[in-house]
């Protein structure tokens, strides 16, 4: 057993062997490795079939081997790969497992051997969904929000096997992120080491924090609409099925809702959104901190503001249903607290661009990643103040203004956060440091590139063209500009997705080549850079738990020598 | 400190360490935090559960939820036999729980505890087959496909209790004893208010 709150009254169990320690790894930096590689790793998949969409988008009927069933399915499983499988479990099961405990000065997660669970069950997960690929029929080409009736009527791709092992897939995750979330939460409530009053901890693990909370109060939705369509499916029940016709004949279904499964759907999905969001969010703040050398401008309102956006987060579900059929009356409630969201993110962005103004700043690889993540949210989400209005985003709706709109502000927001806090902790995870030639150009080429990518798609959205739709054909409404579009996003996205070649490379080759980096080469405040090793072993600590006297943010304070103070030195 | 003032701290203006306590002295167990996260999880299982068969039921009929469709089940005395198990299982834990003054009795309290979670299943499987036999099997009616929805996640539930009863069992220690006692007061609290969900509707 691991000692997690108070030092030296039980010893830690150190493995001995090769497996113990990298692979049923109860230690939380290990397991935080093997879910950002497993993660990646899906995620990969997820970009491929991106690449494949846009492929068949840019140049369509070139390629016969996409077929419009494919197409949905690739829709459908880059979707869900990249929100569930890769955001979520990258954020938490990553980086929260790596920095929660390093932190908050612990020793480790306060349940290591459930954390370990945690990462394998997450595993079965991922190999269950990879399964369905090579199931009769293929994956589920329902779209990643998978409504029903469709999703488990003939007709939609791989309605009888693909969709099973997508919803098996989400209740095994579901499980295993609950496992992981509790760990997280109750690490920062009561592993804290003395010193670490809550309002001592770096906007990170804030952010981790809340969305840990988060995800443990919104994926129950996702986990019972889940079981309550395999039910319908497999049991005949009618949750969500009405009765209908399907090829000419009646099923055995009657009377189900599926607006009842929608607003389930929803209820997990839009605070999912922010669940990948506040992670985000915290690491940015120290990204900008850090680089540029100042504190944070307006902590408190920074951790408050992440807080009242995760509670708000659980009152604006119905946004994404305005076309759906619900109340109108609805649709004001639900426009009026989603544009409520909007303050206190717009405090944040503030607050960033006031931790920026007349600071110290170092424009170095994380930096830049940092400042592009201001740049892609802010258009992101001034687009969803568009969509948010029930009048404006009716006409809208299923179109690439949609598209273009969530993958500025869930997708490349926090995938640009994440390349930064990659690139910023790998120095203390590895020891190494990376190129930064290669790191610069990969830097360069993936923010233009995803600007070239999804700036357009909002004229696409404008001009009326559809999200979903295999090819566009023939259509009066859409005119040639909008094919030439099409084939100008693909190239951008062909090159974008090569580009990422050059992160992989530097990542694997410095980790045997780089130059040996310092404990703290960036000159950081936050405790995790303040550990005895680096990388920190297990333990973290050594033989004493680090005693924290400040806050993490002091940085360029006058008359001391150093142009920053770490959160364990004590005031002279 | 309050969690409000906690979180009003100007944690730039204040460094130092005197005055904090070592945590290990004033903070309780992990397992306890864990316990009462995981309650918040429970709770949002269950009534996001019930909120979809009250949907389903057609109380939001207006709202264009529902059908007609819905056919309440017939209550046998077998549910109040099973809640009355329950019951009886909740007051061993409490025993066991304040049984700090007659220590002797915890350990029979424990098991009893324990192995009337065990009947309460039974019991559970019992008044399926029951249904079953009597056509009110799971996709017959909306309420039947609710009815074991919701009696499967509070059976797991307590299956779940019923592994930390084991861990009590193999290394008996009054915390743990209390957290279970806990957690089993929930699992009733929650079986009351979906019982008489099922007997009201």
């Amino acid at each position: 057993m691991a000692t997690t709150i108070a030092d030296d009254l039980r010893p830690l169990h150190h493995p001995k062997t090769w497996i113990g320690k990298y692979v049923w790894s109860q230690d939380h930096k290990v397991i935080a490795i093997q879910y950002g590689v497993t993660a990646i790793g899906i995620g990969l998949v997820a970009l491929v079939l991106s690449a494949l969409m846009r492929l068949q988008l840019g140049f369509p009927g070139m390629f016969p081997s996409i077929q419009p069933e494919n197409y949905l399915q690739y829709v459908s499983m880059h979707g869900m790969i990249m929100v569930v499988y890769l955001l979520t479990a990258l954020l938490l099961g990553g980086f929260g497992n790596y920095l929660i405990p390093l932190m908050v000065g612990a020793r480790d997660m306060v349940f290591p051997f459930v954390n370990m669970l945690s990462y394998w069950v997450y595993l079965l997960s991922v190999l269950v969904l990879v399964a369905s690929f090579f199931v009769p029929g293929g994956p589920t080409g329902a779209g990643w929000t998978l409504y029903p009736p469709q999703a488990i009527t003939e007709g939609t791709p791989g309605q009888e096997w693909g969709i099973l092992l997508m919803l098996a897939s989400l209740a095994i995750f579901i499980i295993a992120f609950t496992m992981g979330g509790l760990n997280y939460v109750t690490t920062v409530l009561q592993a804290r080491t003395k010193g670490m009053t809550l309002m001592r901890m770096p906007c990170s693990v804030w952010g981790i924090f809340v969305a840990s909370i988060m995800g443990l109060l919104a994926f129950p939705a996702l986990f019972v609409a889940a079981v309550m369509m395999m039910l319908d499916h497999v049991a005949g029940t009618s949750f969500f099925m009405p009765a209908l016709l399907s090829m000419g004949q009646p099923l055995d279904h009657e009377g189900g809702s599926p607006i009842l499964f929608q607003h389930l759907f929803w209820f997990f999905g839009h605070p999912e959104v922010y669940i990948v969001a506040l992670p985000a969010f915290g690491i940015v703040s120290d990204l900008i901190s850090v680089h540029a050398r100042k504190n944070i401008f307006g902590y408190r309102m920074m951790v408050w503001a992440i807080v009242i956006i995760g509670a708000l987060s659980f009152v604006v579900w119905a946004h994404h249903m305005y076309v759906s059929g619900m109340n109108p009356y609805f649709g004001f409630f639900f426009a009026t607290s989603t544009l409520i969201i909007a303050i206190p993110t717009a405090i944040k962005v503030y607050n960033w661009l006031l931790t920026l103004w007349r600071g110290d700043i170092h424009l170095r690889v994380p930096m830049l990643f940092a400042i592009a993540f201001l740049f892609t949210f802010i258009h992101g989400g001034l687009t969803g103040l568009f969509l948010g209005n029930v009048s404006v985003d009716v006409p809208l709706s299923d179109t690439f203004f949609v598209v273009g709109h969530f993958h500025m502000v869930m997708g490349v927001s926090p995938i640009l956060v994440i390349f930064g806090a990659i690139y910023h902790w790998y120095p203390k995870i590895t020891g190494r440091m990376w190129n930064n030639v290669l790191a610069q150009a990969h830097f360069w080429i993936t923010f233009l590139g995803v600007y070239a990518i999804y700036l357009p798609m909002h004229y696409l959205g404008v001009l009326g063209v559809p999200r979903r739709y295999y090819a566009l054909g023939e259509t009066a409404f859409i005119p040639q500009s909008a094919h030439v579009a099409n084939e100008v996003i693909t190239v951008a996205a062909l090159i974008v997705f090569v580009a990422q070649g050059l992160f992989f490379y530097n990542m694997i080759w410095s980790l045997f080549r780089g130059p040996k980096a310092g404990p703290n080469p960036w000159g950081a405040a936050s405790l995790e850079w303040q550990t005895p090793d680096t990388p920190p072993k297990h333990g973290n600590w050594g033989a004493k738990l680090p005693t924290v006297y400040r806050w993490a943010y002091d940085y360029s304070v006058p008359g001391h020598a150093r142009d920053f103070i770490a959160q364990d030195e004590a005031p002279s | 400190m309050s969690l409000l003032s906690r979180l009003a701290e100007k944690s730039w203006l204040t460094p130092g360490a005197e005055g904090f306590d070592e945590p290990a002295d004033y903070r309780p167990a992990a397992v306890a935090v864990g316990l009462y996260v995981y309650f918040a999880v429970m709770a949002i299982i269950f009534s996001l559960t019930v909120a979809a068969y009250l949907m389903r039921m057609g109380l939001h009929e207006a709202l264009g939820h529902g059908a007609g469709d819905w056919r309440p089940m017939p209550e046998p005395a077998l549910l109040w036999v099973n809640s009355f198990i329950l019951l009886l299982s909740g007051i061993a834990w409490e025993v066991a729980r304040r049984g700090v003054s007659r220590p002797d009795r915890i350990r029979i309290a424990v098991i009893a505890g324990g192995l009337l979670g065990i009947a309460f299943l039974l019991g559970q499987v019992m008044l399926w087959r029951h249904y079953d036999a009597a056509g009110y099997y799971l996709s017959a009616n909306p309420a039947n496909a609710f009815f074991y929805l919701l009696t499967a996640i509070h059976g797991l539930h307590l299956i779940g209790g019923l592994a930390a009863w084991l861990r009590v069992l193999a290394r008996p220690r009054l915390s743990s004893i209390r957290l279970c006692a806990l957690y089993w007061h929930s699992l009733l609290f929650i079986w009351v208010l979906l019982a008489g969900l099922l007997l009201s509707t």
